[in-house]
């Protein structure tokens, strides 16, 4: 795997070869972290934040500072300035002097692509709107990795909002790259997924979809379990949203008749669509998900710079 | 039917479904060209009942991709010594760049200047585009 000096931007600039080395490397960096603590020394990560993410930003800083590098950047609201300003391309090629790689966290879809146009350092997307979030999918492919084995031959649920999801929307495409997947699409008829990325996973990936509004008809014969929030604002109207809620909170009832190897993750902040007491289940591993964040976001920091690895 | 001289060289843009042509005209930017420009309107068809023809003598550098997006029936006949050397169907161009803009508000394009989007047919049947930015679908009306 040589990703050196390569941006990423969207989960499709990785190929199949190169996600899975990266997701070996995440979980050799997770096994043994001390290894690695050195590997990015006098390297400086710069986390260009124009909207504050507190979790991502504060989930790359302790990657670099981990692999012994510095940060600096900035996660201010107000450097963010929707009108026209200054293009981005000149603040890049300002900053890209600072810093050897940089990380983008921005309102506007498409942000980082124009950074990466400019930068001569590599520029890793931290979110561009509802667009995409490659290191989120990431995070979620190292999960499934770290508790499931090889990812192949799953059957995956996707429960919740799947219309307005990018979490989602990404994950989906790009499990839909792995050998053998099945999906059910668990969610009310007004929030399934959108026809035409329905349209690009059955004929671009030509992959096995079951879309449902019950969760109990899958609930048994699926390995992962992906939930999702549904906001109260995007339903009609409150009546709709108060009879159609329950349907896609997780409980330990419905759980209850899933496998023993079921893997539950959920992006993160759940507001109420997992109850409390579904955490102490061992199959619960969204707490999981967001530590394994850390180190599979290590993996791209190393691959993109291109330092010598201990191992 | 009114009589306009077959041109010596040049290009003709035929099949323009009637009532589009002054858009072309107007598209195409063919006021401020120096070349020699007549458009026809309402001309009797056969097959489509009536028609637009733009007939510019001289040559001309102009963005033909366009014709496509007005509709892609629109054929293109390229004039020597005041015969057609070549036909060209005007099809619907594979990639776009800077005729339309990317129809999401929340694009990096709306408000970028160093931001233009490149546009790639979708092969889906219907006429839309998407962004090479935000990878939003645009669909394409003049
Ligand atoms: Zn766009």
């Amino acid at each position: 795997m040589d990703l050196k000096g390569r941006h990423l931007i969207d989960p499709r600039d990785l190929r199949l070869d190169e996600l899975n080395g990266l997701l070996d490397l995440g979980l050799a960096m997770y096994e043994k972290p001390a290894v690695f603590d050195q590997t990015c020394r006098g390297k400086i990560l710069g986390t260009l934040f124009y909207e504050p993410s507190t979790r991502t930003r504060l989930s790359f800083e302790s990657a670099m500072l981990r692999l012994g590098g510095r940060v600096l950047g900035f996660s201010d609201a107000a450097t963010s300035s929707a009108s026209k300003g200054e293009s981005l391309a000149d603040t890049i090629r300002v900053l890209d002097d600072y810093a050897d790689v940089l990380v983008m966290r921005h309102p506007r879809e498409g942000a980082p692509k124009l950074a990466a146009e400019y930068a001569t350092v590599p520029v890793i997307n931290g979110g561009d709107g509802g667009h995409q979030h490659p290191t989120q999918t990431l995070t979620d492919l190292l999960t499934l990795k770290k508790h499931l084995g090889e990812i192949q031959n799953l059957k995956v649920a996707f429960c919740g909002d799947l219309l307005f999801g990018r979490t989602v929307h990404s994950l989906i495409k790009t499990l839909s790259r792995f050998p053998g997947m099945e999906f059910f699409l668990v969610s009310p008829p007004e929030l399934r997924i959108p026809s035409h990325l329905k349209e690009e996973l059955l004929y671009e990936y030509d992959v096995k979809i079951t879309e449902t509004s019950q969760l109990e008809d899958c609930i048994e014969e699926i390995d992962l379990l992906y939930m999702t929030r549904i906001q109260k604002e995007r339903f009609f109207n409150e009546e709709e949203y108060i009879k159609l809620k329950d349907s896609f909170i997780l409980s330990r009832d419905k759980l209850a008749p899933a496998k023993e190897s079921l893997l539950v993750l959920h992006p993160l902040p759940r507001v109420n669509e997992i109850q409390y007491d579904v955490d102490e289940d061992p199959r619960a591993r969204y707490f999981d998900q967001a530590k394994m964040g850390v180190y599979i976001r290590m993996a791209l920091i190393c691959a993109v710079l291109g330092v010598e690895l201990p191992c | 039917m009114l009589e306009v001289t077959a041109i010596k060289k040049g290009i003709v843009i035929d099949h323009i479904p009637a009532g589009k042509g002054l858009r072309i005209f107007e598209k195409l930017r063919l006021d401020r060209h120096q070349a020699q420009a007549v458009l026809l309107m309402h001309v009797k068809s056969r097959k489509r009942g009536s028609k637009d023809i733009i007939k510019i003598q001289d040559d001309l550098t102009v963005d033909l991709r366009i014709l496509g997006l007005i509709d892609p029936g629109i054929t293109v006949n390229y004039i020597e010594n005041e015969e057609i050397i070549e036909k060209q169907l005007a099809g619907l161009p594979q990639k776009v760049k800077g005729l339309f803009e990317c129809k999401n508000p929340r694009c990096i394009t709306g408000v970028d200047d160093c931001a233009v989007p490149e546009f790639t047919l979708v092969p889906n049947g219907k006429i839309q585009y998407k962004c090479s930015y935000c990878g939003t679908l645009t669909e394409y009306k003049l």
